[in-house]
């Protein structure tokens, strides 16, 4: 990388995480899911880094991975300079690296008052004296539009929205550096949603956070992020500024992806599906590119060998340094 | 086009109440609507805003606690919420079909799917023989543009992707031809490449039988890419209704607005989201008035007071706010 | 102590403390609101209590010493004298019920609280650590569940001797396998979910996890199942009792007394019939409540 190491917060690489597929009467092994598949990426301090793709692609395993709850099958996680053990095991960096996960009916304890929700982290780590706790677990949930009233109630006793701030209070609490969001509002309402992410927003500028936003939300993925990848069946496709890819997107899965979003702005201009079929399942995956399959452009090659994550060519508009794509036969701009 | 005959489905005023733990939920309170022969309409709206348990009603699925406890839906001009269950059950299915969101649960888990579609059929017309209906089946299936559907209406649910679930639902409930049909939701639950080809699917299907689609969902571009006219509920109750055109492009009541202005895609990253201030009102002890009044910018005293009727705003668009009433607001 | 930024909100003590009270009642009003609502509930309740009072107010109740023989006043029908009649050995029934009470309810109690714990623990172990401790106490418990509860429970105070006490260790180590199996399957689904991961994410041992926030989630479900199962055991007591196995004479034990009129039962049916009927009851109570107490511990019925 030829970019300045201190900028860096995170940075991936290689990284293949690996599920045995058990089954039959002896729950043997199968096979094995390819969740990720040699993944790289690399996050700088105090951006958002959005991370589109289907389910099934990939995008929460990464998330997972990083704070541990996924089974590094190959390559390094690096955070602030420190390599992160490849056993999972982050109990130093619990306090550094927090996720947010998409569920917030399903992420909150159901028979802990949010008290003991919000300062479990805080006595786990050893961060604050027992009397502390509570005071620190207040600041942070009125920081996140919650207050005093709701230390006593239960999740239950919460809307969708209101959970999901208890969850960032709990993340938060620990004044992370790096925050892995899991789809954090596609559980919520719109109007509900854009509390969220603005609040999202607003907690970066104050506390100086970096993200890693993960979604299936292309909309929300162009509000929230400067840089952005697509993920495909544990690959990442294609990567760059958000606005280059929305604009100038070159992998084919990019542009297909693009044109399957329904618009209201656009709604006289419906079109036909993008792409035919499913996307095909991460189980011993053959080689060559991930995408093939369904890809209108697929040449021999692209059922041999998988093409690397390159930087973007022939972009006249510049397309920013970081645009890469993996692809042999990118969309040029222009193309049509 | 509705004007001359009579409307395929006409609901009038409906009310329907839940007794739960902590009271009375007030979940659906004065909703009328018109669906016209061919028509697909939109019903958009938040999580509790009434749009499933309206389908339900239709199809006299309301489960206790709930109960339906006024109004009328009329289709073809028989009264639904009057007829006896026999009737009824003739009704379900056959003149009104219903698609859920989640394919994978709607399916019976241990019959394989060509059965299942041939099951629909049977059960609408004992004229046919298994064997008839099974080859009817093979061909709705391929009709939903399932690859080979000799061989995959062999299979069972569980064998299926999403997507392709969801396409053999949509064989099962248009198999019969039905006169309406419901769509609860019916590509949340799937990718957005997948959401793409289903809605294309259905728009193809539905011209082609000639049904009128109620399409329930939380996601305003599908119903503008898909219905031709969309109804907007907020808290139990119609807010706003007219062509796609005219509620997305002038929408007239503040809620219909402030849901447009949310929308991330709809604004410059650099600039904060708009948000709607405050929470949907608690259905057990509903505002007096208009129910979105405590969260509406515009708000004036009136609208604290009394209920706002539908008010005319165009061809045949219409907003229940009194922005649009003689008097106004205040 | 701490290295964190940011400084920590003033708390108002009092305010706390009103918080805390206004959570526990609404708490408890939600449990009364779901109890109540269910006339079952009520009703296994109404019956469980009343075993209580009876037991507890033994003294008072019985008319008759429940060990004095009249033997010349032997196997009388219900009359003013005797309510509920008299046994083969000229003992108030009545008076021997009302003692007994305080036998089912500490054979019923002393097995929960012997079973209910080790299977707790085992399941908790087995379906958190998973593997080979998972293969090794499951395949154990197989062999318990392999046996009738009752066959079980016969051998073990076969082997163990008679006697109230061991009757008591011998219905528990029937017992607890099946509670092991219920947690077990329970936290297979608990450590996997969403708030359990979360957890993790900050930084929580596999120990503190599994005492903190698997063994509550338990915990609730194992109470249902307890309740539920008060009645078998108090059937297995006095199963056991009836076979002379359990309690010994002339211990007022309801089984027991099930036992000594069976061979009265077609001329001097209350002998029999009457402890019967007190069994029945009780049971019966259990099973209610059980299932009543499910319905109010479900987080999911306080949603609405």
């Amino acid at each position: 990388m030829t970019r300045p190491a201190d900028d860096l917060l995170l940075e991936v690489r290689d990284l293949h995480v690996d599920y045995p597929l058990r089954g039959g009467l002896l729950q043997r092994r199968r096979g094995t899911i390819k969740a990720l598949n040699g993944v790289s990426l690399s996050l700088r301090r105090g951006e958002i880094y959005g991370l589109v793709g289907e389910s099934g692609c990939g995008k929460t395993t990464l998330g997972r991975a990083l704070v541990g709850l996924a089974p590094q099958a190959g390559g390094e996680i690096t955070f602030d300079g420190v390599r992160l053990p490849a056993d999972g095991r982050r109990d130093r960096f619990a306090r550094k690296i927090q996720l947010i996960f998409q569920d917030p009916y399903a992420s909150l304890h159901p028979r802990k008052p949010v008290r003991e929700l919000v300062g479990e982290g805080l006595l786990i780590n050893g961060l604050a004296s027992a009397d502390e706790v509570d005071g620190r677990s207040l600041a942070m949930l009125e920081r996140v539009g919650l207050n005093a009233e709701h230390l006593y109630r239960y999740a239950h006793e919460f809307s969708g929205g209101q959970r999901q701030r208890i969850a960032l209070a709990r993340a938060l609490v620990l004044h992370p550096q790096l925050i892995v969001l899991d789809e954090p509002t596609s559980a919520l309402d719109v109007s509900v949603q854009a509390q969220t992410l603005n609040l999202l927003k607003e907690l970066r500028r104050e506390l100086g956070l970096t993200y890693l936003f993960i979604s299936h939300d292309l909309g929300v993925v162009r509000y929230m992020s400067q840089r952005m990848a697509v993920m495909y069946l544990g690959h990442i496709v294609e990567e760059g500024e958000t606005e280059t890819i929305f604009e100038r997107p070159q992998h084919p899965y990019t542009r297909s992806l693009l044109a399957s979003l329904p618009s209201i702005r656009h709604r006289k201009q419906r079109h036909k599906a993008a792409l035919q079929g499913d996307p095909p399942t991460p189980i011993d995956p053959p080689p060559g590119c991930p995408f093939a399959g369904r890809c209108p452009k697929t040449q021999p090659i692209c059922r041999e060998q998988n093409p690397a994550l390159a930087p973007a060519v022939g972009d006249p508009a510049g397309g920013g340094r970081d645009h890469r794509v993996a692809c042999y036969f990118p969309d040029l701009p222009g193309e049509g | 086009m509705a004007t001359a005959s009579p409307p395929l489905l006409a609901v009038e005023d409906l009310q329907i109440r839940f007794h739960t733990l902590r009271g009375v939920v007030h979940a659906l309170d004065g909703v009328s609507f018109e669906i016209a022969r061919g028509e697909s309409i939109g019903l958009v709206g938040e999580t509790g805003c009434g749009k499933s348990i309206t389908a339900r009603a239709i199809l006299r699925l309301v489960d206790p606690p709930g109960r339906i406890t006024a109004g009328s839906i009329r289709f073809e001009g028989t009264e639904l919420l009057t007829l006896d269950r026999r009737a009824m059950r003739t009704i379900r299915g056959q003149k009104i079909s219903m698609i859920m969101q989640e394919p994978k649960v709607s399916l019976n888990p241990v019959m394989r799917i060509g059965r299942q579609v041939a099951e629909t059929l049977l059960i609408h017309d004992r004229s046919l023989s298994h064997r008839q209906a099974e080859a009817k089946a093979r061909d709705m299936l391929g009709s939903v543009s399932i690859p080979d559907p000799a061989r995959m209406a062999q299979r069972y649910p569980h064998e299926l992707s999403g997507g392709m679930a969801q396409r053999v639902m949509i064989a099962m409930m248009l198999v019969t031809r039905p006169r309406l049909l419901i769509a609860d939701e019916p590509t949340s639950a799937l990718d957005v490449t997948i959401q793409a080809q289903i809605l294309d699917l259905m728009t193809d299907l539905i011209a082609e039988i000639g049904s009128s689609v109620l399409m329930i969902s939380h996601d305003l571009a599908v119903v503008a890419e898909t219905c031709d006219r969309v109804i907007v509920m907020y808290a139990g109750t119609v807010v706003e209704s007219g062509t796609v055109d005219a509620v997305l492009d002038e929408p007239s009541h503040p809620y219909t607005r402030g849901l447009l202005n949310t929308l991330p895609d709809q604004v410059d990253p650099d600039r904060p989201l708009q948000s709607i201030p405050g929470n949907v009102p608690s259905l057990l002890a509903p505002p007096v008035g208009c129910r979105f009044a405590p969260r509406c910018p515009e708000a004036g005293p009136r609208c604290r007071r009394e209920t706002p009727a539908a008010y005319d705003v165009g061809a045949g668009h219409v907003a229940a706010c009194f922005l649009h009433a003689d008097g106004g607001v205040a | 102590m701490t290295d964190l930024p940011g400084t920590p909100a003033v708390l108002d003590r009092a305010e706390i403390r009103r918080l805390r009270r206004a959570a526990r009642y609404r708490s408890w009003g939600d449990s009364y609101t779901l109890w109540r609502r269910n006339p079952i509930t009520v009703a296994g309740t109404l019956i469980i209590v009343f075993l209580v009072l009876v037991a507890a107010a033994a003294p008072l109740l019985a008319t008759h010493d429940p060990y004095n023989q009249i033997l010349s006043d032997r196997l009388l029908p219900p009359s003013a004298e005797y309510w509920f009649g008299t046994d083969n050995l000229g003992r108030d029934i009545y008076s021997r019920i009302v003692y007994g009470s305080r036998l089912t309810i500490l054979i019923a109690v002393l097995v929960a609280l012997i079973s209910g714990p080790i299977g707790l623990l085992v399941g908790v172990l087995a379906g958190y650590v998973g593997g080979a401790t998972d293969e090794v106490l499951m395949r154990l418990s197989d062999i318990f569940l392999a046996f009738p509860k009752l066959i079980l429970a016969i051998a073990f105070a076969a082997a163990l001797g008679t006697g109230l006490e061991n009757m008591i260790i011998a219905i528990s180590v029937a017992n607890w396998p099946g509670y092991a199996r219920l947690v077990r399957a329970e936290t297979l689904a608990i450590r996997n979910s969403d708030y359990i991961q979360a957890i993790r994410v900050l930084g929580a041992s596999h120990a503190r996890i599994m005492l903190r926030h698997v063994t509550p989630m338990c915990f609730s479900t194992l109470i249902v199942r307890v309740s539920l199962d008060m009645g078998a055991i108090i059937l297995i007591a006095a199963g056991l009792g009836f076979l002379g196995l359990g309690a010994q004479p002339p211990a007022p034990e309801w089984g027991l007394m099930v036992s000594d009129g069976r061979n009265y039962l077609v001329d001097q049916w209350w002998v029999s019939t009457l402890p019967g009927m007190a069994i029945l009851i009780v049971v019966l109570g259990f099973n209610l409540l059980g299932d009543g107490i499910r319905d109010i511990l479900d987080p999911r019925q306080r949603q609405g």
